[in-house]
């Protein structure tokens, strides 16, 4: 007999039981769309971890001022001031994996148009740091350097403070708003960023010279940065090495001795994304384990049902042999058979799969990843899984004494 | 080597199972010769020995002890899969309860046997149309066993044993489960492929049947009894009262 023969003996006995067929496959179709389903869900989630990171911005290092300590109570990074302007100029200039850095001063404040009012952040910065949170201007432009020296009272609002001061309809470049009733023109709309990884809207902020913000927002020190350094680094491979650089040129311009601590701490932020993607794989990778005990459990299905179908069908199988079927031949229509129920459990697995996959991934707002490969990977074990647990069955059928087996009622 | 005086020969076949811690004998060295072209009829009791000798000539079953000669050559020795291939090539079945595949049309039995002969698709198709035609089942090729009669069924069945143009036809009470008309439908059937050449081995416990056959071999306690030749009945319709309902040729 070929292979096509054996095949269409085995189709033709399934297509004999359509419902028991379809409920033997069910196990393997659930194993498999909860493979692809698992799958993509994690990549997917990873994919939006990685968004959220790279829009916090690429190879991006955070420098917080120091902690004080007063009577033995740490009051947290930030707390004091330790980091000077001058500290910002040299890691601009001597660290060479740091391309380039810019402070953001921080605070919050009402700001106030012709027709509305609302509370945001304001945050006083250099243009530099939009090039290392790469954040483009929506419209309008962004301000300059001369901005910066010449103390220009100009903003850049964020998308959601321009939805909540303006409305939907109305053109805010050039216009006025004030902020602490000082009167500041529009110059841009940032480009919406959306969330950070940790919920907060990036768009609910707006921007102003740094000297702009020292001298009418909010004061202090003049020789201390009063909020975070925003550095980024050459690359994705140079962040680590940046970070040791920084730290030992900070510790070498604050005269720290050997073993003291630090008085700065510096965050890196691709560190933070690798160790969440991590986490995400992690799960991805349990969630797989439990897919494919839940793919074996349906081998074992088969198992059962090929099993039974043998002990029921042993009367065919002793006709078969009866009138010259070889042992090999009622191996291999009960192998293919079982091969034939895994497979197209796998392909439905698959069809169902990508359809709950395409669903969560619409009702969550995640991109949808289904890699080939992971497709292919699931149809064959499906039919490893076939195999596997058909073959018993299958040696069963083959080792029938036809005497009994056309005896068996 | 095809000896057409010997076509099935038991040289002092003993065959024994055993159940559990007893012995069973079911056949004590019987020999026994059987010609190419002979009609006959193998009698005896249940536990006669006769299912077993059926079987062990079928090449179902092997001797114990003992040789058996099938074409001139010596099967008793033979694994599973050659043992597959004789009965394929050479022994066409026909059992009591027909024994066809359920949920299975008439053609697609009958072309079981070339399936596993390794006969090509087209080839296989004609071969078992011609079958079915000459049992007169031609118009029913598409029929499953449950739309037929026992009487349609048992031809089916003997379609299935000819279509390979087997040298010998093994009916184990092929009449068992028919009324006698349909009986001698059957027996009319076997006496013509007799005729035609074909060595047909009846195995039956009626004595009625038997007179159809040109030699009666009896068989009690797994040896032969008695074994005669005598002039076959002719099996025709006139000799049973015509049914009121009943499969037509």
């Amino acid at each position: 007999m070929t292979p096509i023969q054996t095949l269409r003996v085995a189709l033709r006995a399934l297509m004999r039981n359509k419902a028991r067929s379809f409920l033997t496959t069910l196990g393997v179709i659930i194993g498999v769309a909860a493979v692809i389903a698992m799958v993509a869900i994690g990549e997917g989630a990873k994919a939006r971890v990685s968004d959220a990171f790279a829009s916090m911005g690429t190879n991006l290092l955070i420098l917080l001022p120091g902690s004080s300590s007063r009577g033995g109570a740490f009051g947290g990074f930030g707390s004091m001031p330790t980091l000077t302007w001058d500290d910002l100029k040299a890691i601009r200039n001597e660290v060479p994996t740091v391309r380039t850095a810019a402070a953001a001063l921080q605070t919050a404040a009402q700001i106030v148009s012709e027709e509305q009012n609302w509370s945001t952040s304001i945050t006083g910065t250099t243009p530099e740091y939009f090039d290392v949170r790469s954040w483009q201007v929506g419209h309008g432009t962004l301000f300059n350097q001369s901005d910066v020296d010449n103390s220009a009272k100009v903003v850049l609002l964020g998308q959601t403070v321009v939805d909540k001061l303006f409305g939907p309809n109305v053109e805010p470049i050039g216009r006025s708003v004030r902020i602490k009733n000082v009167p500041f023109e529009v110059v841009g709309v940032m480009a919406r960023k959306g969330q950070s990884p940790m919920g907060q809207d990036f768009d609910d902020s707006c921007f102003v010279p740094q000297s702009t913000f020292m001298s009418e927002i909010r004061g202090g020190l003049q020789k201390y940065i009063g909020g975070a350094v925003f550095i980024g680094a050459t690359s994705t491979d140079a962040t680590a090495r940046a970070q040791a650089q920084i730290s030992a040129l900070l510790r070498d311009r604050h005269h720290l001795q050997q073993g003291s601590d630090d008085d700065f701490s510096i965050r890196n932020l691709t560190e933070v994304a690798q160790a969440q993607e991590q986490g995400t794989s992690t799960l991805t990778t349990l969630l797989l384990a439990i897919a494919a005990v839940s793919l074996v459990v349906g081998g074992i299905g088969i198992m059962n049902i090929m099993l039974v179908s043998v002990t029921e069908r042993t009367r065919e199988i002793g006709i078969r042999m009866a009138i010259g079927g070889k042992p090999r031949n009622i191996l291999a229509q009960f192998l293919v058979e079982a091969l034939v129920l895994s497979v197209a459990g796998g392909l439905i697995g698959v069809a169902l799969g990508v359809g709950v996959a395409r669903y969560l991934s619409s009702s969550f707002g995640w991109p949808l990843l289904i890699q080939p490969d992971i497709v292919v990977i699931a149809v064959s074990f499906s039919a490893v899984v076939g195999v596997v647990f058909g073959l018993y069955p299958a040696w069963k059928a083959s080792r029938l004494d036809p005497i009994e087996a056309l005896r068996y009622e | 080597m095809a000896d057409r005086q010997h076509l099935l020969e038991l040289r002092s076949v003993s065959k024994v199972y055993r159940l559990g811690d007893v012995e069973v004998h079911a056949l004590r060295d019987v020999s026994l010769t059987i010609t190419a072209g002979e009609f006959v009829a193998i009698m005896g009791a249940s536990g006669s020995g006769k299912s077993t000798m059926m079987n062990v000539l079928g090449c179902l079953d092997r001797p114990t002890t003992g040789q058996y000669l099938l074409d001139g050559r010596d099967v008793s020795q033979l694994d599973r899969n050659q043992l597959a291939e004789i009965r394929n090539r050479t022994i066409g079945f026909v059992f009591q309860n027909f024994n066809l595949l359920s949920r299975t049309s008439a053609i697609e039995n009958v072309e079981l046997p070339l399936l596993y002969g390794g006969v090509a698709g087209s080839e296989r198709h004609r071969r078992a149309r011609e079958a079915l035609d000459h049992v007169g089942l031609g118009d029913r090729i598409d029929h499953h066993s449950n739309q037929m009669s026992g009487g349609q069924q048992q031809r089916v069945a003997v379609a299935r044993a000819i279509v390979s143009q087997p040298r010998v036809i093994l009916a184990d009470e092929p009449t068992g489960n028919l009324d006698s008309h349909t009986s001698v439908e059957i027996l009319a059937l076997l006496q013509e492929l007799g005729r035609g050449g074909m060595t047909v081995v009846l195995v039956t416990h009626e004595p009625d049947i038997a007179t159809f056959a040109s030699r009666i071999v009896v068989m009690r306690d797994g040896r032969v009894l008695s074994d005669h030749r005598q002039q076959p009945q002719a099996a025709r319709l006139e000799l049973v009262a015509a049914p009121e309902t009943g499969a037509q040729p």
